[in-house]
Formats: structure tokens, C-alpha cells, sequence
């Protein structure tokens, strides 16, 4: 961190909002994300999480404010009350780069997992075939189903689409990573394995941001946590000084309620 | 009834199949692309483009191909010194583009109601997983969009398929010689509908039931990812 705060952030928000009609999720979200950071963002239900995650790869367009990934700021243009992409070829190149992992996993179902992982490679940012398809296979081997390579989406378990999705990110050698709740929609059992698989990325330092439910893991892999309250950053800072001294009383009051409701499942 | 007429109608009608199939081939690929046009038309963001594309849709829809037959054949006949100044004429005094020209209408209008209905059944999710690899425009709808929604809506357009076979048999009425065309040319001759029209009948649904294996099978190929697990047991080693 200390050194990172002299180099250019890999993504950067300021003042940003986001309303859906006369609901207003985001109110003004400000910060840096420097390269090897892991940054947990937490937040009840409703806090605007997501959506701030999917504001930095332009899923969702914000109503005000700016974004930058890799030092380059997005392009947006008025558009009635709200902003419109500015620049579709230049969205779609930082799509490439903050490499996204969502809850539901969202591998296309028609293609079979290797050919989910060189899609992007070889179409969107035209590398050659065979040397995408070579990585494809370390990457399957790393994250443990290389034997499912020939499969189709379908016939893998939640937990194994997870870790295919997470190798389809990692295909396009992206700058930051963007996790929506990446263990949300899994058995409790299948959890673990895409746990380990994203600890294992933790370690390798690369730019990971992540919005989780699983307190336990982002307390333990995250050198930094965020977190969010009714669309504002109610709490900002490393992770064990957050955890050990939080001044924010909502933090507190989040936290013992997710480890009670973490003793009431038994875990 | 004649057994012996039946076999020698039958042989004599199976010198229209070329034409009936060529018919169909064409105003089929014709009428899937316009069909194709015309369903990004209806999910378009353009309220404007929609209308034009619905009111397509409406208009051959609700009108019967007999009718459009007789319009394009014989009504655009009126304005034979425009075509002729347009170069268009060639094309219209032939019953044969005529013929063709309707039953793509027809097919468009019917096929792009299928192929609405498969684009909006695209998921979401796999649309916004392709969005953030960074595809867009052309060729998120090349590479994810439009191989899903073909997918879905291969079963309903093997029936339009089938429907299109059958509507060949109306062009017989402005003097296409296809199979219906020579057996009203049989019957005209012979004065024995029922036997004629039973052969002619044998061999559309012979025609019917060999395409319908072929769409089947093409369904078959293009969905693995619909079937079941390929090996059963343990699923940790399933495949290889």
C-alpha cells in the first residue's frame, strides 16, 4: 500500500453515483485501487456493493462521476438526466482488462469449457489460437478441472462453473479482477474449492476487488476492506486495523451479525 | 380405386419434386435471411424501426399467400412499363421469381416471429458474461447471440420448414409445374382426383418426413450442451 500510493491506481472512483429512477444506490463513492491490492467490499443487502463493482466496468452506466482503470478514464456522454457510454471501443478494451466474475457464473451454455476460456482471447483481444488454447489448459489445470475441458457448462457442478468462470477471467491477462459474489449461488460444500482457487490468485498478488458475504475469507485474504452503507463508504481501510478497531459503529454491529448468522448455520 | 393408376400417378408426379424442392430451398434461405433482418428490426432500441418491422409482420401475416400470389403475379402486371423502366420486369414476368418472391415474404414474416421470440429467450447473464470480455455490437451477436437463439429456434423452424414444402404447392395455380401443378395437369387429363391426389400427397409427406429426420438430427448435433452428463458414476471423473 505504501508503496502503491506513489503509482498509478488501476482503478479509480470519484464522486460516483448511481440511481435507478428516483432510487439513488450510490451517493458519491470515492477511492483508489493500487496494483496488488485484494480489497474486500462488504455491505449489507441493498448497500450498493454490486452495483459500484459493475459501475467500474460500465454494466451498469453512472449517473455522475468518473471512472478510471489502468489510468485511462471512461468516456461518458449526457445523456437526458443520466450519462451514456462515450466510446464503445474504448469500453470494451477496459472490459477486457477488470476481468469480471459473477454470482451465477454466466459461462456460455453452447460452448464447451475450453472453448468458453479462448473466446474472449482469441476474438476480442485476437491472439493466436493455439497459444490461447495452450494457456487455456494451464489455467484449467491450475484451477483444477482440466479433465472437464471437452465438457459443456452444463454438465459441471456449480462449484466447478465457478472455477471455469474464474479461468475465463484469468484468459485475457487482466490488470484487476472483479468478483460479484463469487460463492453466493454455491452449495455450502462447493464453496471451499472456489475459495482456495481465488486465495491461491490472493497470493500470486494480483488486483483483486470483491464483493463477498463470506466475512471469514475477506478478513483472511483482503489487505484492504471497504465498506459500504446506503450507498456511501461508511468504512475504508486495512484490513486488520478495520477489523481490530473499526470507529464505525454500523461496521461493528455488520460484522457480529454475520458471525452470529454464521454460528446459526453452523459453520 | 386403382392401385395400378396410384403407382403410375406417383411416377409421373415425382417429375415435379426438383422443382417443389427448389422452390422451397430458395424461398426458405431467402425468407430465413430476410427473417433474420427482421427480428433484429423487432428488438431494436428504435421505436421507429420496430413499427416498420411489425407492420410488416402484420400485414403478410394477416393476409393469405394465395393472395399475395395473385398480387405479385398478376398485379404487378399494371405496372409493367414502371418495372420495365426500373430493369425489374425480367424478374416479375417470370411465375417462377414471382412464386419465389411470395413464399420469402410469407416465410420472412412467419420466421421472424420464431426467431423474435429465441433472441429475447437469450440469457441475460451470458449476454452481460460476453459484454464484460469486451465483445459488442457484431460480433457479440456473431459469436453469442445469434448461435444460442438459432439454437432455440431450430425446433419451431423446422416447422416453418415443413410449412413452406406445403405452400409450394399454391404457386401450382400460377402455372408452376411442380408436383401440384402436374397433378391438376393429371387430373385435368385423367378426370380421377382421388387417385392422383392421393400419390400427390404420399409424396409430400414422404418429402415432410425426410426433412424432419434432417432437422432433428441437425438439433441433435448442435446441442450437447442440452443432453445429459456424456458418462454416468462418480461425476469428479466424468468425460475423457
Amino acid at each position: 500500500m505504501t508503496e502503491g500510493a506513489n503509482m498509478q491506481p488501476v482503478i479509480s472512483l470519484r464522486n460516483l453515483h448511481k440511481s435507478f429512477g428516483t432510487l439513488e444506490v450510490l451517493k458519491g463513492i470515492s477511492f483508489d485501487a493500487h496494483k496488488g491490492d485484494v480489497i474486500a467490499i462488504l455491505g449489507a443487502s441493498g448497500s450498493g456493493k454490486s452495483t459500484m463493482l459493475r459501475c467500474i466496468n460500465m454494466l451498469e452506466i453512472p449517473t455522475a462521476g468518473d471512472v478510471a482503470v489502468g489510468g485511462e478514464t471512461v468516456k461518458l456522454k449526457k445523456h437526458g438526466t443520466g450519462l451514456a457510454i462515450g466510446d464503445q471501443r474504448q469500453i470494451d478494451g477496459i472490459r477486457s482488462r477488470a476481468a469480471m466474475v459473477f454470482q451465477s457464473f454466466n459461462l456460455w451454455s453452447h460452448m464447451t469449457i475450453l472453448e468458453n476460456l479462448i473466446e474472449a482471447p482469441v476474438h476480442v483481444q485476437r491472439r493466436p489460437k493455439a497459444e490461447c488454447v495452450a494457456e487455456a489448459i494451464a489455467l484449467l489445470e491450475k484451477v483444477g478441472i482440466a479433465d472437464k475441458r471437452n465438457a459443456y457448462p452444463s454438465h459441471l457442478s456449480g462449484g466447478q462453473q465457478q472455477r471455469a468462470a474464474i479461468a475465463r477471467a484469468l484468459a485475457m491477462h487482466p490488470q484487476v479482477m472483479l468478483f460479484d459474489e463469487p460463492t453466493s449461488a454455491l452449495d455450502p460444500e462447493r464453496v471451499g474449492e472456489v475459495l482456495a482457487v481465488m486465495r491461491s490468485l490472493a497470493n500470486e498478488g494480483r488486483t483483486m476487488l470483491l464483493v463477498t458475504h463470506e466475512i471469514a475469507f475477506a478478513r483472511d485474504v483482503a489487505n484492504r476492506v471497504i465498506f459500504l452503507h446506503e450507498g456511501v463508504i461508511e468504512e475504508d481501510g486495512p484490513t486488520d486495523l478495520v477489523f481490530g478497531n473499526s470507529k464505525s459503529e454500523r461496521f461493528r454491529k455488520f460484522i457480529s451479525n454475520s458471525q452470529q448468522a454464521d454460528r446459526g448455520q453452523g459453520r | 380405386m386403382d392401385t395400378l393408376f396410384i403407382r403410375d400417378s406417383f411416377l409421373q408426379l415425382l417429375s415435379g419434386v426438383p422443382l417443389t424442392l427448389e422452390l422451397t430451398a430458395f424461398a426458405f434461405l431467402l425468407g430465413l435471411m430476410l427473417a433474420m433482418l427482421i427480428a433484429l428490426m423487432q428488438v431494436s432500441r428504435l421505436r421507429l424501426v420496430r413499427m416498420l418491422a411489425g407492420s410488416y409482420v402484420f400485414v403478410i401475416r394477416g393476409t393469405p399467400l394465395l393472395v399475395q400470389i395473385f398480387l405479385i403475379y398478376y398485379g404487378l402486371g399494371q405496372f409493367r412499363p414502371t418495372l420495365q423502366s426500373l430493369g425489374l420486369w425480367q424478374f416479375f414476368r417470370e411465375a417462377y421469381w414471382c412464386g419465389i418472391l411470395a413464399l420469402s415474404l410469407n416465410g420472412a414474416a412467419y420466421g421472424s416471429e420464431v426467431l423474435r421470440g429465441a433472441l429475447q429467450s437469450v440469457s441475460k447473464r451470458e449476454i452481460e458474461a460476453a459484454k464484460a470480455c469486451g465483445m459488442s455490437g457484431f460480433l457479440l451477436y456473431r459469436r453469442i447471440i445469434m448461435p444460442l437463439a438459432l439454437r432455440q429456434a431450430l425446433p419451431a423452424y423446422g416447422n416453418e420448414l415443413i410449412l413452406m414444402v406445403k405452400a409450394t404447392s399454391l404457386v401450382s395455380i400460377i402455372t408452376m409445374m411442380e408436383i401440384t401443378g402436374i397433378a391438376a395437369r393429371l387430373i385435368s387429363e385423367t378426370y380421377r382426383p382421388v387417385e392422383v391426389f392421393i400419390a400427390a400427397g404420399t409424396i409430400y409427406l414422404i418429402i415432410n418426413f425426410l426433412l424432419t429426420r434432417v432437422v432433428s438430427m441437425l438439433d441433435w448435433w448442435l446441442t450437447p450442451h442440452l443432453r445429459g452428463v456424456p458418462t454416468t458414476g462418480n461425476p469428479e471423473h466424468a468425460n475423457d
